[in-house]
């Protein structure tokens, strides 16, 4: 296809997939980029229900860390991604060698794990708001069983609320580091099963010491993927907890949301351009393995 | 040996149990009589099991001033994951395919593009978003939402379509090419039949994506245009709760219904896709 330029037909090719790529580009550029674009230049001013013109330079940057709520949002974030990463990882981990180890069994129990991926957040946050109500959940359940001063009242307690967040995020999603980490113990060349058995070596070495430095790049992207959909949670928070009580369990994604509404624009650009420049932190080397794997292809 | 396999299957069925306990007591909850839920424990069995809550959050359960049960969000979320869906794929199986193509400085330029647009969070466009959608008057209306929807899924889909494709082999669009045939005819009429499992993966993975979509829906439908995501929150939600918890998880379960059924048919198909064995097999 070197040598478009001489063929009529070879033309054709070339040239709609200039204009289709020229189009994904403008749809791309226009769609995103100048919209991250204006909220950037948006956090640069003073503006409040409607956008203002006003360049006030850092001013609503200051204001945003002079909040209280906001500093509360960031650290639940923290929180939230470290439990949410690691359990999802680590849980995700040893199911899939549980699973890898059910011959025939395995495409029930990835069913089953995977689950709860298909559903929406929303209906997560429905779901376990009811398990952790107080009254008449868990709490509740166990209480009724015997163990008369069993306490679960998580959702109604501010230095609980935001475990409420981790434990149904945690319930979503490690069936997809599960399904991610299966899927790489597949790929595993079955020589190398073949050469434990003969050499006698036990099987949970061969995971220790040949399959898990195997999957490290899976590792990877787990933690990359369950970073940028912490740094982007608004659903869960706003279904489950509201951000409450009090705004105890609130997140940046959905502090950026509720500025919105409340007609702080200026203050909802400046939490939003952070939010950037946080996921921005997480791409920097996750591009960089896509470019080195992209060139060595 | 046979212990080991005993243990395993023991572990993995605890397991799977806690993984299913919660959407078990969701269902149980949705098919008992309010009396038994403020009498009982979650973990019962119903006693008089009934699908009267089921039928009220489809048909009767007031959600916000309007008494239509969760059926209205069902038909707007239907009129806007449809659309968007096939927008969202034949768009994406067109770039995808441009991308996989000859390898070029723009078309480079182009994949970082995505790949970086993957990761923005929608919060940091949802204001000038509303703002570009009211002076295009589509804010408030299904249009508005697909559009969002399309636009913001892009990135991801292409990503999809270009993998597969670049898993093809290369001589079969030199091939076609060199038979006469253009861009698209290659495209849907040559590839098409060897890109099923892509495809079906693509509309898949989108309808559960777009179907469980929530803050497009809430930022930017009007309040008799809201998708079913939003319509679950506005009746069960934190700050409008009702105390009819059957009422609650029923309309739960019905918001979750088909991205389940789509998920049990095509299971087999995605977990394929997440070990980027989609082309052989």
């Amino acid at each position: 296809m070197d040598d478009a330029g001489r063929h009529p037909r070879r033309l054709r090719l070339s040239l709609m997939r200039d204009i289709a790529l020229a189009s994904a580009g403008l749809i791309a550029c226009l769609g995103t980029y100048v919209l991250v674009g204006w909220t950037v230049a948006l956090s640069l001013t003073g503006s409040r229900v409607l956008p203002s013109a006003e360049f006030v330079g850092t001013r609503e940057y200051r204001r945003l860390f002079a909040n209280v709520r906001w500093w509360t949002a960031v650290e639940n974030l923290a929180l939230y991604c470290l439990c949410v990463i690691g359990t999802c990882i680590v849980a995700g981990y040893l199911l899939a060698i549980l699973v890898d180890r059910s011959r025939g069994w395995q495409g029930f129990y990835r069913t089953i794990f995977m689950l709860p991926m298909s559903m929406s957040f929303v209906v997560t946050g429905v779901v376990w708001q009811w398990l952790l109500n107080p009254a008449l959940g868990i709490q509740h359940a166990v209480r009724e069983l015997g163990w008369v001063d069993f306490r679960f009242d998580w959702l109604v307690r501010g230095d609980r609320a935001i475990y409420t967040l981790i434990i149904a995020t945690i319930w979503q999603h490690t069936g997809l580091c599960m399904a991610m980490m299966l899927a790489g113990m597949q790929n595993v060349d079955a020589n190398v099963w073949r050469l434990a058995r003969i050499d006698a070596v036990p099987v949970w070495r061969v995971y220790a010491q040949v399959i898990t430095p195997m999957l490290r790049p899976i590792f990877f992207t787990a933690a990359v993927v369950l970073f940028s959909m912490s740094v982007k949670s608004f659903d869960l928070v706003a279904t489950l907890t509201g951000g409450g009580p009090g705004f105890s369990s609130d997140l940046p994604g959905r502090f950026v949301v509720d500025m919105i509404g409340r007609q702080d624009l200026g203050m909802a650009a400046a939490a939003a351009t952070i939010l950037l420049c946080t996921v921005c932190g997480a791409l920097v080397p996750c591009l960089y393995l896509e470019l080195r794997r992209y060139r060595s292809r | 040996m046979r212990i080991h396999r005993v243990v395993l299957h023991v572990i993995l069925c605890a397991a799977a149990g806690v993984f299913l306990f919660p959407l078990l007591v969701a269902v149980l909850t949705s098919i008992k009589p309010l009396g038994e839920i403020r009498d009982g424990s979650i973990f019962g069995l119903p006693q008089a099991p009934t699908l009267a809550a089921w039928s009220k959050a489809w048909a009767s359960a007031c959600i916000g001033t309007r008494c239509t049960g969760i059926s209205a969000g069902f038909a707007s979320s239907l009129s806007i994951v449809l659309p968007a869906v096939f927008g969202s794929c034949i768009l994406g199986a067109i770039t995808g395919f441009a991308l996989s193509l000859k390898r070029s400085r723009p078309a480079d330029l182009l994949l970082l593009t995505l790949i970086v647009s993957l990761f923005v969070p929608a919060q940091v466009i949802l204001y000038p978003l509303i703002v570009v959608e009211r002076e295009l008057t589509i804010y408030g209306t299904r249009t508005g939402v697909i559009v969002a929807d399309v636009i913001w899924s892009l990135p991801f889909v292409t990503l999809l379509f270009r993998n597969f494709f670049l898993s093809l082999p290369r001589e079969i669009v030199a091939a076609a090419s060199i038979d006469g045939a253009g861009f698209f005819t290659i495209l849907f009429r040559v590839l098409l039949p060897l890109s099923v499992p892509a495809y079906a993966v693509a509309l898949a993975l989108q309808f559960t994506f777009l179907w469980n979509e929530f803050l497009f829906g809430l930022m930017l439908s009007a309040a008799d245009k809201q998708p079913m995501t939003v319509m679950l929150n506005v009746l069960a939600g934190p700050e409008f709760g009702t105390l009819e918890y059957n009422v609650n998880m029923a309309a739960a379960m019905e918001a979750a219904v088909p991205t389940i059924a789509v998920y049990l048919l095509a299971g087999r198909l995605l977990a394929r896709s997440i070990s980027g064995r989609l082309s052989n097999g």
